[in-house]
This record gives C-alpha cells, sequence and structure tokens, in this order.
C-alpha cells in the first residue's frame, strides 16, 4: 500500500504487538502458519478481534468477535472512523505532520453515527464503539485482512477503509503496528513483487511509465507494450466480445476457480488455442491445446519466495522432476527460443541477479545474503543495506516528503441483491485442510475432507426452509444451480449460509457465484452470493 | 463410551446445567462473542453441573461442554474419565458412595447392593460412614451420619486452631467477628506485606499438608515474583485416608479460611484465589460459599479490602473424585480442566503454578495458624511447641479409640499422651500419617509428635492422621486396602507408580492368601526403592511407605 504492494510489518512485530485485527480473515484454517504468530502473541497476553460475518475457528479465539452482514466492511470502518474522531482519539501528531485529506475523510465518516452503522452492519453500537476504542487506544495495534476484504466488487475501496483507520490512529510505520494482508500461499507476494500483474513491471514500477518501460526495454533489448494489460475478469470480458483469442495459462485452473463458472468454461472452450502449464492434470488442463508439464517449484527447481512479511527467501531443489516435466524457468527460455527469440539458459540465479539489477528493492539481495540471514525483508537497497523490518518508517520522521493520503470510500452493497426470490446470503471461502479447488489437495481421502461440500447453514434457517441437517437440497442462485447436503453450523446466523470451493468435481459452488470485479483489483465477489434452497 | 461426541446433543436439562456454568451459548442469531479461549478451566465445573443435573455425564453433555469450551473431544473425554466420581454410563439419580476405607473397615464398613464402594470420605470420626449423591434439579449430597459427634476437646480453653469450633456460628460473619474474626486481618492491613511476611517468616511455620515446608519461605518467594498476576491456592483436597482435619475446619469455621487467605494474598501480591476442595465434602462447599458470599457482601472479599484498596476475590473449585489431586501440581491441572496428572518439578509453583504463574498454595491448616502468627507475632507463636517444630498439630484421630475425632496439641506431645486424650484402647499397631505414612508398633508410643522426632524415627506426621489398630485388628486386612487404594489413585502417568503399585498389590495378594513364590519381600523391598527413587509425584514415592513400615516395624508377613 502506498504504492507498494504489501504487509508492512513483519511475523515479530505480530508476536511482540498488543491488539491483533482479523478483518474477514479466518487464519486459523487459512493462514495457519500466520496464526502461530498471532497465537504466540495471545499468549503474551495480546488481544485479538475478529471481524467476520461468521464465527469462524479463529473468532472462536477471539477476545471480541464482530458478527457483520456481508459487504458491510466500509460502514463499519467508516463508523469505527468516526466513533474514534467523536471520542477524541485521533493521533492528532501523526495525522497533522504525515497524511493529507483528514477534513475530507472525517466529513465522509461523518453520517456514521454508531447506530446507523449498527442499521447497516448489523453490528451492535456498543461493540462497533468498543472496537473502535481498542484499536485507537492500543500502544501497537495491527490491522490484517483477507478474501473477506477482497473478494469484493468493492475491493479496493474495502482496503481504503481499513488504511484509513490505521491512519487515523497512527498505527502504521512504527514497530509493532502496521497494516497487513494475509497471503494465501507461499509466493503470492512474489509474483506480485516480480510483475506478475497486469499494470506492473518486478519491483511495482508501472508498466504506463515511461522512463521505467525504457530502463526494462533497454535491459531487455525489446519494447514493451506502453499499455497496462488485462486482469483476469477483463481477460474473460475480452474472450466475450472475441478479442482475446489464446490464453497461456501458469499454474491456475480458471475452468474451477473463477465465478460464474458455466460462463467461464464457454468461454475456455470457444478459444482458438489454449496452453496450460501445470503440475497437475487441472480441468482446465483437460481442455488445454497444449500442456506444459511443470516442475514443483518448492522442492523441484531453484529460487526464491517471499512471504506475507515481505521475506525473500531461497528454494532449493530437492528432486529432479518426474518424467517430461520441465523447470518454469527452462520452459520460459525454451519457449522463446521456438519463438525466435534466444534467451540463452539462465539458472534461477541469473535470473534472479537481472531482477537485481532492475528491481532497486531487491538489488541487495544477492543468494548468498539470503542464504546467509535466513531471508531478508524487502525493500533491500544494496549490499549492506538489512532489508526493512516494517515499511513506511518515513511517516514518523520529522519532515514527511510525501504525505500519506485518506482516500474517503462509500458503502456500496454486493452487487447480487437478496430479494424474495433469493433470500439467503451465501458466502463461500476454504477450510484448514484444503487449498483453492483443490487440484493439490482434493487427491486424496482424508476425513478432514468430510462435509466438505456441504451448504452450511444455522439450524435456524434448517426448520425455516424445511431442510433437515444431512438433507440434499438444490441450492440455486440468479446464475445457476448445483445439489448439496446441508450441514447445520452453530457459527452461522440464520439468512447467512456458507460453502467451500474445495471440491468442484463434486459440488461446483463458483456455478452459483457472481463475476461482478473489482475494476481495480480484478477480483469478483465470491464473498456475496443470493441464493435459495430447493428441497429435492 | 462411544467417541461419537460431536453427532450427540445434550438435553434440555444438560445444555441449562452446563450454561449456567459456561453462559448462555450466544454463537448462534447473536452479532458479538468474547473470549471462547481460555475457558478451559470450566470443564471440570461444568461436566460437574451435568452429572449433578442427571445423574451422570452422557455423550451428549461431555460433547456439549467440549463444544463449548473449545476443548476436542477426546481431551475432553479424557478429563472427564479421570475422575472416580464422575460418571460415564448412565446410572440411577441417587447413588450411596459407602466407605471402605482404613477407619471405616475397623467399624465394620458393608456394602450393601446397589452401593459403591468408595475411597476415605474423610468422615473417619463417625465411622462406618457414606456418601448420598441425588441428582436432579436440586441436587443434594448428604453426609452419612448426618451429625458429627462434638469436638472432644471443647471448652478447652488451650484451644488455638480449633477455638470457634462449636463456639461461633459457621454461617454468620457477624457472629465470627463478635469471636476475634478479621481482627487479624486488620492487623495485616496496618503492617503491610513486608511485615506480614517478615512474621510469618519468624514464627517458622512449616506446611500442615504433609511435606512440612516453610510457609515464609514459600510467601516471600512468591512475593518476589515480578512476572503477575500471582495467584493464591488454598489445597483443601484433603483425601489421605484418615484426614478429616480440613473438612472440620470448613465446616465449622468456614470465615477464618477466607480472612487467611486474604492475608496470605496481601503478602504475597495475589488478586484471585482458588479454594479447591474435594467433592466428598458438601457441607464444606456450602459453608465457604456462604461465607465467601457474605465476606463479599460486607467488604471482605471483592474491591476495595476493607478499604485498604487491595483488591482480591477468591473461587470455589470443587474436585470430583481424586486423591492425586491433592498434589500441588495436578491441583493446578485440575483447576485447569486437564486430567489431574502431577507436572514436574522444578519449575516449582512459586514460579510456574497455577495457569502458569507464581502461584502460593497452601493447605487450610497452614493457613488457619497464619491467623493466630498475624494477630500476635510470629516469636511469640514459635514459643509453642519446639524449635524445629512451632505452634499446635491438628490430629484426626480414629479406630479403635473411645473418643474419635479431631485434636489439637502442641508439639511435642507424645502419642501416648495423644491416645490418652482420645482414650484408645490398647493399640497393637498405630498408623501415622495416613496411607502415605507408616505404622509404629506399641513400643514407639513415646514418640514425640514433632517433625524432627518422626523424621528421626523414619515415620511420619503426614496430615495428621492417627489410626488405632487394637489387638483385635487384621493388619494384613490393612496393608492390602493401602496397596489397593495406591494401585486405583495412581493417575498411571509415569512408569515406576503405575507399575509399580499394582506389582506391589500382587506381592501383597500372594502373601496374604499364602500362595508365594518366596521372593515377595525382595521384590517389595525393590518396588518401594523405585517408586521412592523414580515416581515423578508424592504418591508414587510414597505408596509403598506404610506398606514397608508394617513389614518392618510389626512383622507383618514375617518369614
Amino acid at each position: 500500500m502506498f504504492g507498494a504492494g504489501g504487509g508492512t510489518s513483519s511475523y515479530e512485530e505480530v508476536r511482540e504487538t498488543d491488539l491483533i485485527v482479523l478483518w474477514g480473515s479466518n487464519a486459523r484454517e487459512t493462514h495457519p502458519i500466520f496464526f502461530h504468530h498471532v497465537l504466540k502473541a495471545l499468549h503474551r497476553g495480546a488481544r485479538l478481534i475478529v471481524v467476520d460475518p461468521r464465527k469462524t475457528a479463529s473468532a472462536r479465539w477471539a477476545d471480541f468477535w464482530l458478527g457483520i452482514d456481508v459487504g458491510t466492511d466500509i460502514p463499519l470502518a467508516n463508523g469505527m472512523a468516526r466513533e474514534i474522531i467523536a471520542a477524541g482519539l485521533v493521533n492528532t501528531e501523526f495525522v497533522e505532520r504525515a497524511t493529507d485529506g483528514f477534513d475530507a475523510y472525517a466529513a465522509s465518516v461523518e453520517p456514521w453515527t454508531l447506530e446507523e452503522t449498527e442499521r447497516v452492519t448489523g453490528v451492535p453500537a456498543s461493540a462497533v464503539r468498543e472496537a473502535a476504542h481498542a484499536y485507537a487506544r492500543a500502544d501497537r495495534a495491527q490491522l490484517c485482512w483477507t478474501l473477506g476484504i477482497t473478494e469484493h466488487h468493492n475491493a479496493v475501496d474495502n482496503v481504503f477503509a481499513l488504511i484509513n483507520l490505521a491512519l487515523l490512529t497512527g498505527h502504521v510505520g512504527r514497530y509493532g503496528s502496521g497494516l497487513n494482508p494475509l497471503r494465501g500461499q507461499n509466493n503470492v507476494q512474489g509474483g506480485g513483487d516480480m510483475g506478475a500483474l497486469p499494470n506492473r513491471l518486478p519491483g511495482f514500477k508501472l508498466v504506463e511509465d515511461e522512463s521505467e518501460r525504457a530502463r526494462f526495454e533497454a535491459a531487455w533489448g525489446a519494447p514493451l507494450p506502453a499499455k497496462a494489460g488485462l486482469h483476469l475478469s477483463e481477460m474473460f470480458e475480452a474472450m466475450e466480445h472475441g478479442e482475446l483469442r489464446a490464453l497461456y495459462v501458469i499454474g491456475e485452473n480458471p475452468a474451477q476457480s473463477e465465478a460464474d463458472q458455466t460462463r467461464a468454461r464457454r468461454l475456455l472452450e470457444g478459444l482458438d488455442h489454449l496452453v496450460v502449464q501445470d503440475i497437475f492434470r487441472t480441468r482446465t488442463a483437460e481442455m488445454a491445446d497444449v500442456v506444459l508439464p511443470a516442475s514443483a517449484t518448492w522442492c523441484e527447481g531453484e529460487g526464491t519466495v517471499t512471504s506475507s512479511e515481505r521475506r525473500v527467501q531461497r528454494v532449493r531443489k530437492a528432486l529432479d522432476p518426474p518424467g517430461e516435466a520441465r523447470d518454469d524457468i527452462e520452459i520460459v527460455y525454451e519457449l522463446g527460443r521456438r519463438l525466435g527469440v534466444d534467451l540463452g539458459s539462465p539458472a534461477a540465479e541469473d535470473v534472479w541477479n537481472e531482477l537485481r539489477s532492475l528491481s532497486a528493492m531487491h538489488a541487495g539481495m544477492s543468494y548468498a545474503r539470503l542464504e546467509e540471514l535466513g531471508g531478508i525483508h524487502w525493500p533491500c537497497w544494496d549490499e549492506q543495506h538489512p532489508g526493512e523490518q516494517f515499511l513506511h518508517a518515513r511517516l514518523w520522521e520529522p519532515e514527511v516528503e510525501v504525505r500519506a493520503p485518506f482516500k474517503p470510500v462509500e458503502h456500496d452493497p454486493p452487487v447480487d441483491e437478496l430479494s424474495e426470490e433469493f433470500p439467503i446470503r451465501l458466502t463461500t471461502g476454504r477450510r484448514l485442510e484444503s487449498f483453492n479447488t483443490g487440484v493439490q489437495t482434493g487427491g486424496f481421502s482424508s476425513p478432514l475432507h468430510r462435509d466438505g461440500t456441504a451448504i452450511r447453514l444455522a439450524a435456524e434457517d434448517g426448520a425455516r426452509y424445511g431442510v433437515g441437517d444431512g438433507e440434499r437440497v438444490r441450492v440455486v442462485s440468479r446464475r445457476g444451480a448445483v445439489e448439496a447436503p446441508v450441514r447445520y453450523d452453530t457459527g452461522l446466523r440464520p439468512g447467512l449460509a456458507f460453502m467451500n470451493l474445495h471440491f468442484p468435481d463434486e459440488v461446483e459452488t463458483n456455478v452459483l457465484t457472481i463475476d461482478a470485479t473489482d475494476p481495480q483489483s480484478g477480483t469478483a465477489e465470491f464473498k456475496a452470493t443470493a441464493i435459495r434452497l430447493e428441497k429435492l | 463410551m462411544d467417541l461419537r461426541l460431536l453427532a450427540a446433543e445434550p438435553s434440555a436439562a444438560e445444555r441449562e446445567a452446563i450454561d449456567a456454568v459456561v453462559g448462555a451459548d450466544a454463537s448462534n442469531g447473536h452479532r458479538v462473542a468474547r473470549d471462547d479461549r481460555g475457558r478451559r478451566h470450566l470443564l471440570l465445573p461444568a461436566l460437574r453441573a451435568a452429572q449433578r443435573r442427571v445423574g451422570w455425564v452422557s455423550a451428549g453433555a461431555l460433547g456439549y461442554a467440549a463444544r463449548r469450551l473449545e476443548v476436542p473431544p477426546a481431551d475432553a473425554y479424557g478429563v472427564a474419565s479421570f475422575y472416580a466420581l464422575l460418571a460415564l454410563e448412565e446410572r440411577p439419580a441417587e447413588v450411596l458412595h459407602v466407605c471402605t476405607d482404613l477407619s471405616c473397615r475397623l467399624a465394620g464398613a458393608e456394602v450393601p447392593d446397589g452401593a459403591h464402594p468408595s475411597p476415605c470420605l474423610g468422615l473417619c470420626e463417625r465411622a462406618p460412614a457414606s456418601l448420598l449423591t441425588v441428582a436432579g434439579e436440586e441436587p443434594r449430597e448428604v453426609q452419612l451420619p448426618e451429625s458429627a459427634p462434638p469436638l472432644p476437646q471443647h471448652g478447652d480453653e488451650s484451644l488455638r486452631l480449633l477455638r470457634r469450633i462449636g463456639v461461633a456460628d459457621p454461617d454468620s460473619l457477624d457472629s465470627y467477628r463478635a469471636h476475634g474474626g478479621y481482627a487479624a486481618l486488620r492487623r495485616a492491613l496496618d503492617l503491610g506485606p513486608a511485615l506480614v511476611l517478615r512474621e510469618v517468616a519468624e514464627s517458622r511455620l512449616l506446611g500442615r499438608g504433609g511435606a512440612a515446608f516453610p510457609t515464609g519461605v514459600k510467601w516471600e518467594a512468591v512475593a518476589r515474583q515480578p512476572r503477575r498476576p500471582h495467584f493464591l491456592v488454598c489445597n483443601a483436597d484433603e483425601s489421605e485416608p484418615g484426614t478429616f482435619k480440613d473438612r472440620v475446619l470448613m465446616e465449622e469455621d468456614p470465615f477464618a479460611l477466607v480472612e487467611a487467605m486474604t492475608i496470605a494474598a496481601y503478602a504475597t501480591g495475589c488478586e484471585h484465589g482458588f479454594v479447591y476442595v474435594r467433592a466428598e465434602y458438601p457441607l464444606a462447599h456450602a459453608r465457604l460459599e456462604s461465607a465467601l458470599a457474605q465476606a463479599r457482601a460486607r467488604g471482605f472479599l471483592g474491591e476495595d479490602v476493607m478499604g485498604s484498596g487491595f483488591s482480591f476475590d477468591v473461587e470455589l473449585r470443587i474436585g470430583a473424585g481424586a486423591y492425586v489431586c491433592g498434589e500441588e501440581t495436578a491441583l493446578f491441572q485440575s483447576i485447569e480442566g486437564y486430567r489431574g496428572e502431577p507436572r514436574n518439578k522444578p519449575p516449582f509453583p512459586v514460579e510456574v503454578g497455577l495457569f502458569g504463574q507464581p502461584t502460593v498454595v497452601n493447605n487450610v491448616e497452614t493457613l488457619f495458624n497464619v491467623l493466630e502468627i498475624v494477630e500476635g507475632s510470629g516469636a511469640a507463636y514459635a514459643e509453642t511447641g519446639t524449635s524445629d517444630s512451632t505452634g499446635t498439630r491438628l490430629f484426626c484421630v480414629s479406630g479403635h479409640v473411645a473418643r474419635p475425632g479431631l485434636y489439637e496439641v502442641p508439639f511435642g506431645t507424645t502419642l501416648r499422651e495423644l491416645l490418652a486424650l482420645a482414650q484408645s484402647r490398647p493399640p497393637k499397631a498405630v498408623l501415622l500419617g495416613g496411607a502415605a505414612g507408616a505404622f509404629v508398633g506399641p513400643d514407639q508410643l513415646d514418640l514425640p509428635l514433632t517433625f524432627e522426632a518422626t523424621r528421626a524415627a523414619g515415620v511420619t506426621l503426614g496430615s495428621g492422621v492417627v489410626i488405632v489398630y487394637d489387638e483385635s485388628a487384621d493388619l494384613v486386612d490393612a496393608v492390602l486396602r493401602i496397596a489397593e487404594f495406591f494401585r486405583d489413585e495412581s493417575c498411571g502417568q509415569c512408569v515406576p507408580c503405575r507399575v509399580g503399585t499394582i506389582r506391589q498389590e500382587e506381592a501383597l495378594q500372594r502373601l496374604a492368601a499364602g500362595r508365594s513364590h518366596g521372593d515377595e519381600l525382595e521384590v517389595l523391598a525393590d518396588l518401594t526403592a523405585v517408586m521412592r527413587d523414580a515416581s515423578i509425584c508424592g504418591l508414587g514415592q510414597t505408596a509403598a511407605n506404610a506398606v514397608a513400615s508394617a513389614i518392618e516395624n510389626l512383622g507383618v508377613f514375617a518369614r
């Protein structure tokens, strides 16, 4: 944030903080490693607030759980902000020196009285007030979020709403205080850092920044597109309009992971050419014209990964890849050769050193230093620099050169509205032992998969719609229908249902979800679907 | 019990009983919840509540309690199955537990059909005794016989620890104060914590629970710990066969315990105290609950005790039938909601005790002595008794005596003098210190009852048990019962005790039945050494003491 896409704080600071807010995150199940650090903090006496529509496993560890209505994160954040301002708990020193736009922000949150916040979010006013005071009064606080914030059509606004809270209270740029999007895989962070984003070059440089682009063009000896590319949802739109005819998919399974799956599959099938590079024969790979079997990078190749705390770590090869599977780097340069470009045959370290020459924030991270220091937090400007444990310390310097702006944001409810026809709010998510579409975790039987295909409901809803625990029902949304068994769940209140997405071969949850996407992040609103239940 | 706990649902009555302990389930239809974690310590109270309501702990009740407290079901089952008084099979609402332990055997205890045999119920002065438990909407437990004989020394001006018993009304705070109550706390608040610690150190008070550790040293060690909070635990899990002193103190003078705990907390910097009472003492539970409530209502507990700014409160915790929970670290485990398995020491409780925090743990009788020390002075207190055993001592005298009951005598009184007070019949043997103690013969009656003299004689005062066996007594039966007791009460955590107590009983059974393999005495001697050296806790370390003393001192099983 503030220009670089990464969490601001280290795991050590999470362990040493006084208050942790997990907002739209069930880290106990979905980020179990991160949650270890949370647990260490709790054992030390830190407090935990969990904001989640469901009373999740994480919420059961919380000092305090706020069960908001799906898609009302901005009202809750704005309501907390208004209360912090009204109670005189603003960090005025920080706001005056290091931020811009406070007055406009204060005016934008003014309508969100505690009563109004309660009306829209469902969270009792007293609880909103308590959470606001706890966050503002904490000496150190970590605000962490995951897909509960970002899988919405207004994902980026949701994130701004949380950043605003941190600016208001000065909970950023200091040891122990920060803002942390938790990453769902060991190298989601690294993927973004390397420029695997439609509008960014390695090191988060903008594609559309001419001087940056020129630097990369000079180094690579090739012209680069002057315009940002398409993000995932835009690609599907382009397919819809016939503008995108060929697709090269690396390590993704869009045939099962995309929202509104029926449409996604139709568009994939309509392509002229589909190439899939993966370690498994996924559903998408089954549709491909060419499949490039890849090595499993965590054990069959050399390289680096970057964790949620921006720590770049070495990955070492332990095994040769099986059969015809090849290292990702090798696939890329072999592909280049076939396309008429000789990229040589660089090893992982060569590729890394090229990155260091182009991305200043990685410049000081030689393989030798990564080895020696057990990984380094970016940015690391040169070979003497130890890396930054936390970001934005500059905001606390006597003279702040570039101030952090407040970004006022407005509530915009989920696109898939509830109605008499579709009265139940379905939200989707992950569980401890499974991973996304199950490509890596669904291939073996495990008692932990039990009920993974179920639609979870409050017992009250079961009674209301006449469906018993264990009974199979048809779940219908505006886009499609699936059949699934019902499981009663005490973590859900009436009107709220929950499904996993890990077992698409049995229950295609994403047939139900809506592909309403955030225009800036390209993420679909997986968290908010309107459904009804039909007895079979 | 089939371990499909997650599927089983509690009945409405069970749910209500458990909710009364853990709070109503707010997870459904609500938007806010707080702090489900860290409530594991409510597991035993919740299971106990369910059993008191319906008579046993069903799979539904166990699963519900586990779910509410975030304890894995198998783990909760491990806790429930640890305690003898929790039933995991359905049984009638009314259960009679008949004591078949040492003193009650001498009094001819018999277990009627349908009743459960029980280890010592701590009612030895009215043997044979039993405990009736009645589950239902208004659960109750009744100690039988219901009326106790009066205190044998009633009216004796020299009584100190027992001076209010039979004199003050145990249900009335005003009556307690009219008989000198809360003068000691007032003086403690005047002195300040440091001077209270000094008085206790100067008194040279030694713990009365069995281990005879200097109380002043323990208190100072906790007071010094920078880590907060500190906890105070009163160990009232008096389960040593033949012991009933703490029960009498709690039943008849409960406010004194509350006052003494408050002083201990004040001196050592504790804000929260627990009194852990064994389940077999229902009258003590009621009297303590009443005393705690009255003390709270009148400003002797809670915020700002006696207007001093010092805050302290006490929670009553009730066991569920486990002798080993009298071991201090097992007691912590039990309060925390785990199986009552003792921890390794060190670290000692003064550093890492209840909930991992610095903890003072004292026996009831020990705490009673504090009142006199603070009201007078440590030096004055130390004038009674001997130089190494200061003050007076309570003895639980039962067995073949005309006047069984609780006696208070200065340290240094001889066993013969004590037996004379109780109008003992001529003894063939006397068991000192309970099942973990030792037998002495009629040739040792002039033994002075002090820590140092008993130690020199290779015996122990233990928890103050004195059981008299006259010529008619069957000592082999007593020894077999002691062996059975330890085998049954071993928590099974460490091998020397788990296996040793079984082998010990087997060897004794062979000897008693005349089926000797010829090497039993050697086996027993080996077991004695192994259990003493290698057991984790005092239970295993002392499990062979009484048996060995019967063989050595009395010549039981002599070849």
